[in-house]
């Protein structure tokens, strides 16, 4: 759809066209705030610098101010190392456990298959949010629990999908004459599966991410999420709720955030060049 | 043939069974695991501590956990969903009402949001590639995009604080005529309809796609039938059971859904009860708001996997 109309130029042998390249010019800029967030904002985020709440745009506080008076700017920076960097961390968790237990589970076949895919499956009937909300509720919140609910929660996705891709691998060849080499399971799945299923294992990475970074600021709108003082994207939208009947920046200023990062990799995945997305690349 | 599909769904259910129990399990340990000793909260501050190991006693909360949650799975087979903590009535009381307002809730969404988004779905796909095609996608990229509490601020926003056409706040208690009862829902259900929606169009959209370039259209289309023709008459029966597996899993997602809009609302249904329950602590409340939501969301994706394999002709 996008692709018709963007022009598509080459770089580093895949081409890629110019929705691909806007959407990664802002996952990459979002990823820089969130790594140098402490030295940029222009004041700390807890100091009130504004007589007034729910202050608007002006010389000084770009983002106006919040219910506070606190410089919105500032906490939006700060507020992207909160939701990029725990998606990140918990996303990676999700991935790597997930692939590495569903190149083994194919690898491996029979009981531990069953057994495995099995649980995977039952855990994956849990909602996520509501899984979320109980664990929340059972151990308190904090960013080193709210990392592991968050991979717990998508680690299921992450198995039934690396599962499926080394189902097929598995059945090649090269893999039998590997097994009559009797090389070990290690070297199975990283030598011989990984390769050929990282690819599509990337893009649902990205797309893994999306679901939680919504996640997330789903839980922390609700409270839920990371406590104050701390705030991410969520978080502040949720404490600047009070602000909506006047369309103050606090509250519009992190939702466009959550969208703009959300969307583009969205975006970027979809326009990801056609080798690298799809599953039997 | 048909002991083949049969077998199929039976296997199904039993997995389902199976699942069901596991999810009940972790509910219950999630649950127990909740910091600080029920007996010692309920009794507050000034109780003994021979008071507080009588209630233990009483309460049996001194028994192995296996135990305890077999004793709770009995209850719950009985429709006794137990006492709730923080004010002392009948779980099943509490939940009763609030469980009808949501399925209300519910109801009113399906009605709603499954023929809209077929219609946008199926048409969109006949007109693929054209500005209404893009449109539609865009939209619903967009929507899937943004979290849910974003949807319901949005609509906040443009239908109460703009056009001041709908109040902010459903309070079910104050409707008296068929106007209170529409300006009550619209938000909640606009909001649901937009999430829910969003999904529903994108499978739809790719299940028709799907089939349109099979052969057999392409035979319709070769032997002269009009584009509406090849879509309704040819393509559609066939993607009738992708479309419905797709219309399952899409209402799956109002359990999420439902969750953020009750509380943004301030809709007195059971995601709302269950959310509060969350901050009072109060155990068996949250351990049935979750069984029911999990019971729900179980129902929706077997309805959607069995849906499948029957539509599956090689099946039948």
């Amino acid at each position: 759809m996008a692709r018709a109309i963007a022009s598509r130029r080459s770089f580093l042998g895949h081409s890629y066209n110019l929705v691909g390249v806007v959407a990664s010019l802002v996952i990459l800029a979002w990823t820089l705030v969130a790594i140098f967030a402490p030295t940029i904002i222009p004041h700390p985020i807890g100091d009130i610098v504004d007589d007034d709440y729910f202050g608007p745009m002006r010389q000084g506080l770009w983002l106006g101010s919040d219910y506070l008076g606190r410089d919105m700017l500032s906490r939006v920076l700060m507020g992207a190392r909160y939701t990029v960097g725990i998606s990140l961390a918990a996303v990676s968790i999700a991935c790597f456990s997930g692939v590495v237990l569903g190149m083994l589970a194919a690898v491996t076949g029979g009981w531990f298959d069953t057994c495995l895919s099995r649980f995977l499956d039952a855990m994956n009937s849990i909602p996520s949010k509501l899984f979320g909300l109980v664990v929340v509720a059972a151990v308190g919140s904090s960013i080193p629990v709210l990392i592991l609910t968050l991979a717990v929660i998508y680690i299921p996705g992450a198995y039934r999908f690396a599962r499926a891709l080394a189902v097929n691998i598995n059945t090649m060849d090269f893999m039998t004459v590997a097994r009559v080499r009797g090389e070990s399971t290690a070297y199975l799945i990283g030598s011989e599966i990984l390769p050929n299923i990282i690819r599509p294992v990337l893009a649902d990475f990205g797309l893994r991410f999306v679901f939680i970074v919504l996640l997330l600021s789903g839980l922390s709108f609700l409270g839920l999420g990371l406590q104050p003082p701390l705030a991410d994207w969520g978080a502040l939208v949720r404490e600047n709720i009070g602000g909506l009947p006047f369309a103050a920046p606090a509250v519009v200023v992190p939702s466009l955030a959550i969208a703009s990062l959300t969307i583009s990799v969205n975006l970027l995945i979809d326009n990801l060049p056609q080798k690298i997305r799809d599953r039997d690349a | 043939m048909k002991s083949g599909v049969l077998n199929l769904v039976v296997k199904r259910l039993g997995i389902a069974v199976v699942t069901l129990l596991i999810v009940l399990f972790a509910v219950f340990f999630a649950t127990s695991m909740l910091p600080g000793d029920t007996a010692s909260i309920l009794l507050g501050q000034a109780a003994t501590p021979e008071a507080v190991a009588g209630l233990r006693e009483a309460m049996h909360l001194n028994d192995p956990a296996i135990l305890r949650f077999l004793r709770w799975l009995f209850g719950l087979l009985h429709g006794d969903l137990g006492t709730s903590y923080a004010n002392d009535m009948p779980v099943a009381a509490l939940i009763g009402g609030r469980l009808v307002n949501t399925m209300k809730l519910a109801g009113i969404t399906t009605l709603i949001s499954v023929p809209l988004a077929l219609t946008l779905g199926i048409t969109a796909a006949m007109l693929r590639g054209s500005l209404y095609d893009r449109a539609v996608t865009v939209l619903s990229i967009g929507v899937i995009s943004v979290p849910e509490f974003m949807v319901a601020t949005l609509a906040v926003l443009l239908f109460a604080v703009y056009l001041k056409w709908l109040p902010a706040l459903s309070s079910v208690n104050e409707a008296h005529s068929l106007t209170d009862l529409v300006r009550i829902y619209a938000m909640p259900v606009i909001t649901l309809t937009f999430v829910i929606s969003a999904q529903m169009i994108r499978m739809t959209r790719a299940a028709v796609i799907e089939t349109l370039s099979t052969p057999y259209v392409e035979m319709a289309l070769l032997k002269g039938a009009s584009r509406s023709r090849m879509v309704l008459r040819h393509a559609l029966p066939n993607a009738l059971g992708p479309i419905v597996n797709a219309v399952a899993l899409s209402l799956s997602y109002l359990v999420g859904g439902v969750i953020i809009v009750e509380t943004i609302f301030n809709y007195p249904g059971i995601a709302k009860l269950m959310v509060d329950a969350v901050a009072t602590r109060d155990l068996p409340l949250i351990q049935s708001c979750a069984m029911i939501f999990c019971l729900g969301y179980l129902l929706l994706i077997t309805a959607a996997d069995i849906v499948a394999i029957m539509s599956n002709p090689r099946l039948r």
